[in-house]
């Protein structure tokens, strides 16, 4: 009995001592053998499996490049589809290693989650939708309309202000899995889908008779999307943002997936630099200084995944606009690596 | 030797450990004990996590503005309300959705289980069908079901039904008109209050008379002549007048009027639909559980039918159903949080959805939804434990 006892106080006193503690993530990964990414559950050019059940996005291409970075393979990813609801739980409870699913940066989230935002994949803004039959031109003619909204996103609370704003009614309808938004909508349940304006192309591109819906001019927000990491964790943070960094950086030396290897003999020292060639970048981060020449070996520069999954030759059809590199017009920038 | 005789009545000497009673007590101390390090642990180690992941915590985002919309509500709701509120409105569609559902599904349920029981083949096997069917299928599937056919089959605005006394149903849902009474009609809502006091206390009398001297009083009929007659009189003399606030088409909708969104009319409908055929079975179940001697001993003693069923086969029914009943009705308000799958705006799409994600106090709005679907099922399970006890058969 007395035994019974004492190995049990020994065994409460061992539990009350070991709260979780805090390896680092890159070891975890390491450890594990691959990157634990979470996505949406299929927004087509940002993250969606294809016909061969394959995930493909520009949200994507980014866990990918990270994979890319650390294994030197862009298929060491899992993916774990998350409805908006879920996404911040999933990342601060550690069930995946990086948040990349259309996640609006903004500063109660970057500071009140205990999340850190890696960088800006894409500017983006808040537009509506709307069936073409029904004649309207300009978002401020919506008042009194029906508006179909996913639960939980920025695009709940940018609604409810532009019409606040503009003195206009709605009345929204809210459901927490975009696939119920999307049906609800072309059901007839709404005139308006309201969303980030990229997701609404993406959207209607999968709609029967994508004509018959019109996006309306008025953008409504600053939507920047990207990924987001735990916070606390500061190497794996900079692993998350040099990786976005070096897809930038690669388009704007001119580094493509097929030009990459000739590219290994330049003597432009920023290429040099960028792939490894020169300079100590990569181990600092815990990883090999080869480690942009994988992520562009594997997944391709930027400006390829944006042309690839989101461009003006996909269905989605998106100029590249603020999204182009500060030497084109945009505002991609990354600073540079030295 | 009589020492020895004494001695076998006495309690067998044990050592302490040994000792029964000193055992029990020790191992209820060595539970609680451990029951209580165990949920000190969970607690110390949640704050030590959070701490570290650098969240913030508490209940002071309860007192922000909200800054989002909710689609249906009981209370006015704007964008510039506050977090509590968005709790309360939750709080006040679940109970909306619950009750109503628990009131047509007792109704629904009640008629199915006596009609499997019918000696009718076609009523009974209608019936069956219907139990077995509903009953089988998950809850989930139905809602999504009746929502998404619902809203193919009803027609756009511009093309709605109209149903008599300028009522409207198309795909935004069934617009009827908002009654306005006037000032005056508060003598009307008195003088129901007066009719009601006035049928119990008739039906008071009636049993008193039918004690003492034998006769019947037909106090059913007296009744609905007593609430009718007096609030119509009333009505009458106070000069009381209704208003109607009539639904219009707008731009894109119909204003004006009440609207039950179809997200509403779905879940209803679909709680009320499955949570019947599960009644059905308890009805079933309790009319089987009375001996059928019961109702021969009551027609011996030449009870009336609508008497013996009220008086002999009913009461002794409803101890089997009342348990069960409860069970299920705590299942329909539980059941109701599916409802965020289709876009209603009940407790769990409103708070544990969009307010914990705007905030972030993932923990605090969870706990705060579990505590209420607790103290629902706390509050029906009292409500229905009474109800039990009254019909409890009384035994002797």
């Amino acid at each position: 009995m007395q035994k019974a006892l004492v190995s049990i106080a020994i065994a409460a006193s061992l539990g009350l001592g070991a709260t979780a503690a805090h390896a680092a993530i890159l070891d975890d990964v390491k450890a594990k053998g691959y990157v634990q990414c979470g996505v949406t559950g299929g927004v087509a050019g940002f993250s969606a499996p294809d016909s061969n059940n394959v995930w493909t996005g520009i949200e994507v291409d980014y866990c990918r490049a990270l994979a890319a970075a650390i294994f030197d393979d862009a298929d060491a990813v899992r993916f774990t589809s998350l409805t908006s609801q879920e996404r911040f739980t999933a990342l601060s409870s550690g069930e995946i290693d990086v948040l990349s699913r259309t996640t609006t940066w903004t500063m109660s989230r970057d500071t009140q989650l205990g999340i850190s935002f890696v960088g800006t994949m894409f500017y983006d803004g808040q537009g509506f939708m709307v069936r073409k039959a029904d004649g309207i031109e300009s978002a401020l003619d919506l008042s009194g309309a029906a508006i179909c909204i996913e639960s939980g996103t920025t695009t709940e609370l940018n609604a409810a202000d532009y019409f606040a704003a503009n003195n206009m009614e709605f009345n929204s309808v809210v459901f927490v899995d975009q696939d119920e938004v999307v049906k609800a909508y072309e059901d007839g349940r709404c005139d308006v889908y309201t969303t980030d304006s990229s997701a609404l192309a993406a959207e209607r591109s999968k709609f029967a008779n994508p004509d018959e819906h019109i996006i309306l001019p008025e953008i409504i927000s600053k939507e920047p999307l990207g990924p987001v990491v735990r916070a606390g964790d500061t190497q794996w943070f900079n692993i998350g943002r040099w990786t976005y960094f070096a897809l930038l950086e690669a388009e704007e030396l001119g580094v493509t997936q097929s030009n990459v290897d000739e590219m290994l003999g330049s003597d432009n020292p920023a290429i040099k630099r960028l792939l490894g060639v020169e300079g100590e970048f990569g181990t600092p981060l815990g990883l090999t200084n080869d480690w942009a020449y994988r992520i562009i070996k594997h997944v391709g520069n930027y400006g390829e995944s944006y042309d690839r999954n989101v461009g003006p030759d996909t269905p989605i059809g998106l100029e590249r606009g603020l999204n182009a590199l500060w030497t084109k017009g945009g505002i991609q920038y990354a600073p540079p690596i030295r | 030797m009589t020492t020895l005789d004494t001695g076998r009545n006495d309690a067998p000497r044990v050592s302490f450990f040994n000792d029964p009673v000193i055992r029990g007590i020790i191992y209820q101390v060595v539970v609680a004990v451990i029951l209580v390090t165990f949920i000190a642990w969970i607690i110390q180690n949640t704050a030590a996590n959070l701490a570290a992941q650098n969240k913030t915590t508490g209940f002071d985002f309860l007192w922000r503005t909200a800054g989002f919309d909710i689609g249906f509500s009981l209370l006015p709701w704007s964008r510039a309300s506050f977090y509590w509120e968005a709790f309360l409105v939750g709080i006040l569609n679940t109970l909306l959705v619950a009750v109503i559902g628990i009131f047509f599904s007792t109704i629904l349920g009640f008629t199915l289980g006596i009609a499997r029981l019918s000696s009718n083949f076609i009523v009974s096997s209608l019936a069956t069908v219907y139990i077995e069917t509903i009953r089988n299928i998950p809850l989930l599937l139905q809602l999504f079901f009746w929502y998404f056919a619902v809203l193919k089959a009803m027609p756009a605005v511009r093309d709605s039904f109209t149903l008599p006394f300028d009522s409207f149903i198309n795909q935004r849902g069934i617009y009827v008109p908002r009654p306005i009474p006037d000032a005056q009609f508060g003598w009307v809502w008195v003088g129901l209050l007066l009719a009601i006091i006035g049928v119990f206390a008739l039906r008071h009398w009636a049993r008193k008379r039918l004690e003492a001297t034998g006769q019947r009083f037909p106090v059913f009929l007296t009744s609905v002549a007593l609430l009718f007659g007096v609030t119509a009189a009333v009505w009458l003399i106070s000069g009381a007048s209704v208003t109607f606030d009539v639904p219009e088409l707008q731009r894109f909708n119909f204003r004006g009027g009440v609207q039950l969104p179809p997200e509403f009319v779905a879940l209803a409908f679909g709680l009320t639909i499955y949570t019947a055929s599960f009644i059905a079975e308890t009805v079933r179940a309790g009319i089987l559980s009375v001996n059928r001697g019961q109702t021969e001993a009551a027609q011996s003693l030449g009870l009336k039918d609508s008497d013996r069923l009220r008086l002999v086969i009913v009461p002794q029914a409803m101890r089997v159903i009342v348990p069960p009943l409860t069970s299920q009705y705590l299942n329909l308000t539980k059941n109701s949080s599916l409802g965020a799958a289709i876009g209603y705006a009940e407790l769990v799409n409103v708070f544990s959805g969009t307010a914990l994600n705007q905030t972030g106090r993932a923990i605090e709005c969870i706990a705060m939804t579990m505590a209420v679907y607790l103290t629902l099922s706390l509050l029906t399970s009292a409500i229905m434990n009474w109800y039990n006890a009254r019909v409890r058969l009384v035994e002797r």
